[in-house]
């Protein structure tokens, strides 16, 4: 039995050990600063998800007095949050519709409830804060981690214009394009306050994916504390019952 | 009229027994059933794929009352569980996990077959049952697969349902029988969602009954593949090496659940995503049939056999050797019992022969395994100056030389198992 299993690590080491290196593909994503304890910042971050990204895409599978988990009242939810003739117990849906989305962007914004759990949340942070202008798209604007996404920028408002162009650089004989986005100018807010903002609203949209996320890891602790009492137990019982196996 | 049989308990016990034999089958199959008393960690498993399924079960009954098998409103009723229904989250990470797990520990109990020989005669039986389980099992998780109606769900059954119009000449209205419709759709859902939630498990309880009615009936093998049926005691005739099931093995397997299930928890609890392979990132996208995903991976647990779906390079442009050969990798199992040769059961007392196989066996399907989960092009390709092989990938040719050891493993075996050098087996079970 030791032979074989020497036997079945060495040949898996060696399989290992040949294994080239994996090539880093894509733009290097930032670690999004969150913290989904926070519920100051998922306040923020949902107000911002209710007035830049609801008017586009809608998060369905969310109901806006479920937002009561992340410390609001439910009449701070109607005051600020629900658009005109909505009610608190409704899915946090959009007035546009599929179809004339599709006209007006070529592509139906998606349902965004479970969007951090598809991208990633660090995708999420970098891509929202990776736009600039690009005078050959429809919409006038580009993306370092989406190139060509159909979406504008919703929020240059806030963070303002980054301008972006390709420049060749030769790199070991070989000719590589490599996109240069300048500094944003021009918005309400400074590089710090827009990527806490971004911070606050991806934080937000990593709730929304898993709401019950925070009582999953809480419930765990738990459960695990019994079952190592079980485990103790149950390993007693048997050595009991065992001790007169000879 | 039967011979009138003797009741010797009293009471209500008394009143069933003369009813229905409670007592009879509480001795045959748990306190007068002696197993042997040398098992090891890899007899927990038997006990344990029995405990998922059970969990399986339970889970999925309750999963049921609010899923909805309709391609308009799948995708939402299971986020609709993991939301809004009281401790739904729990009970699909419990499902979703529970397969996951439900595949490892059967890999598990399967590879202890194979080391100790437990499918050689007289226990043909329990293995064939037991790779009929394991059929239905992959049937079971690939129809329930379908249900949560992400991209992964509707593209995996796409392509395996695909695979079935390989099939030479009636091959394209098979598949169309398989599906109800020219694409995977909502006819599709509601006959997958019929097929997991009774079809199969029906089957698979009543196999497991004949699996644990088969091994009561020979008694059960042990790690050093000797009969202990062979030394009984001259006065009791109980085997001297054989202990009554319960409650010596019900009390360690009770120790073996709580390990189980600490770990299960700690996956369920910590991470039910296990990073990508027990619940895929692209299946939180909503199914679209207008967009193909740009990489479709099956599941871990089909990985290994859809490596050598995709190693097999197709014939006349037809896919249908590929297919071909990933059925037969499943079916090989079933001749196991007629395929060895051993003088003796267990890897114990084999030569070395036997050992190097069953050793490149297990690496190929991990390696098999691990390149399935991955593009063809994982490893990067050959120069384009070498001939053959040359510009084509070499994860591809990886997968190739290992499935051919794969089948190897089993084609061979009548004559590797024949010429080892094995070890004298002991009378007597070892410690």
């Amino acid at each position: 039995m030791k032979a074989f299993i020497a036997t079945c690590a060495a040949l898996v080491a060696s399989v290992l050990i040949g294994l080239p290196a994996m090539a880093n593909e894509g733009v290097k994503l930032d670690r999004a600063p969150i913290s989904p304890t926070d519920a100051a910042s998922l306040q923020a971050g949902a107000r911002t998800f209710v007035n830049y990204c609801l008017n586009c895409h809608s998060a369905g599978l969310v109901r806006y007095n479920s937002l009561k988990a992340i410390g609001l009242t439910e009449a701070q939810i109607k005051e600020n949050l629900l658009f005109t003739g909505q009610k608190v117990g409704d899915m946090m849906n959009v007035a546009a519709r599929a179809r004339e989305q599709r006209e007006w962007f070529g592509n139906a914004p998606p349902d965004l409830s479970v969007e951090a759990r598809t991208r990633g949340v660090d995708w999420l942070y970098t891509y929202l804060r990776g736009f600039y202008r690009d005078p050959n798209t429809a919409t006038g604007w580009n993306n370092r981690v989406f190139p060509n996404v159909a979406m504008p920028h919703a929020m240059w408002s806030l963070q303002g214009v980054a301008e972006g162009h390709t420049e060749t650089v030769r790199i070991e004989g070989e000719e590589h394009h490599e996109l240069v986005i300048g500094a944003a100018h021009g918005g309400s807010m400074n590089s710090v306050q827009y990527d806490q903002t971004v911070a606050d609203l991806v934080n937000f949209m990593g709730w929304m994916a898993e709401p019950h996320a925070i009582e999953r890891h809480n419930l765990g602790y738990l459960v695990l504390i019994v079952l190592s009492i079980l485990i103790l137990l149950t390993y007693l019982l048997k050595a009991s019952y065992w001790k007169d196996v000879h | 009229m039967a011979a009138e049989k003797i009741v010797t308990t009293t009471g209500l016990l008394g009143w069933i027994d003369e009813r229905f034999p409670a007592s009879k089958m509480w001795k045959e199959h748990l306190s007068e059933y002696y197993a042997p008393k040398n098992f090891n960690f890899f007899y927990f498993f038997g006990s344990l794929a029995l405990l998922v399924l059970v969990n399986q079960i339970v889970t999925g009954i309750f999963l049921t009352m609010h899923y909805k098998p309709d391609a308009a409103f799948a995708f939402a009723s299971v986020e609709y569980i993991m939301r809004e229904v009281s401790f739904g989250w729990l009970i699909r990470y419990m499902h979703s996990t529970g397969a996951s797990a439900f595949f490892i520990v059967v890999y598990l109990h399967m590879f202890r077959g194979l080391l100790y020989g437990s499918y050689r005669k007289p226990r043909e039986l329990i293995w064939i049952f037991g790779v009929i389980i394991f059929l239905m099992l992959m049937g079971e998780a690939f129809f329930g697969y379908l249900l949560p109606w992400g991209q992964m769900s509707f593209w995996g059954a796409q392509v395996i349902v695909n695979l079935f119009g390989a099939v030479p000449l009636i091959g394209p209205d098979l598949s169309l029988w398989i599906r109800g419709d020219y694409v995977v759709s909502d006819a599709t859902l509601n006959r997958f969602f019929a097929f997991h939630v009774i079809a199969l498990p029906l089957a698979i309880c009543g196999l497991v009954a004949a699996h644990i009615l088969a091994l009561h009936e020979v008694g059960s093998n042990n790690p050093d593949g000797i009969e202990i049926k062979k030394t009984k005691d001259p006065v009791t005739g109980i085997p001297l090496d054989g202990i009554p099931f319960h409650p010596y093995y019900t009390v360690k397997d009770l120790f073996g659940v709580a390990v189980f299930l600490f770990v299960f928890a700690a996956i369920i609890f910590f991470g039910p995503e296990m990073g990508g392979y027990f619940l895929e990132a692209n299946n939180f996208i909503p199914a679209n049939p207008m967009q193909t995903p740009p990489h479709i991976a099956p599941v871990w647990y089909f990985t290994p056999f859809y490596s050598i779906l995709r190693a097999v390079p197709p014939l006349f442009q037809s896919q249908f050797p590929g297919v071909a050969c990933m059925g037969l990798s499943v079916m090989l199992f079933f001749l196991l019992p007629w395929l060895d040769r051993g003088a003796v059961r267990s890897v114990r007392y084999r030569g070395n022969h036997f050992k190097v196989w069953l050793a490149l066996f297990v690496v190929s399907l991990l390696v098999l395994g691990y390149l399935g989960t991955e593009p063809t092009d994982v490893w990067g390709r050959f120069s384009a100056g070498i001939p053959v092989i040359g510009g084509s990938d070499v994860a591809t040719w990886a997968a190739r030389v290992l499935s051919v050891i794969y089948f190897a493993y089993f084609l061979l075996m009548p004559w590797y198992t024949r010429w080892d050098k094995t070890k004298p087996e002991p009378t007597r079970v070892t410690w």
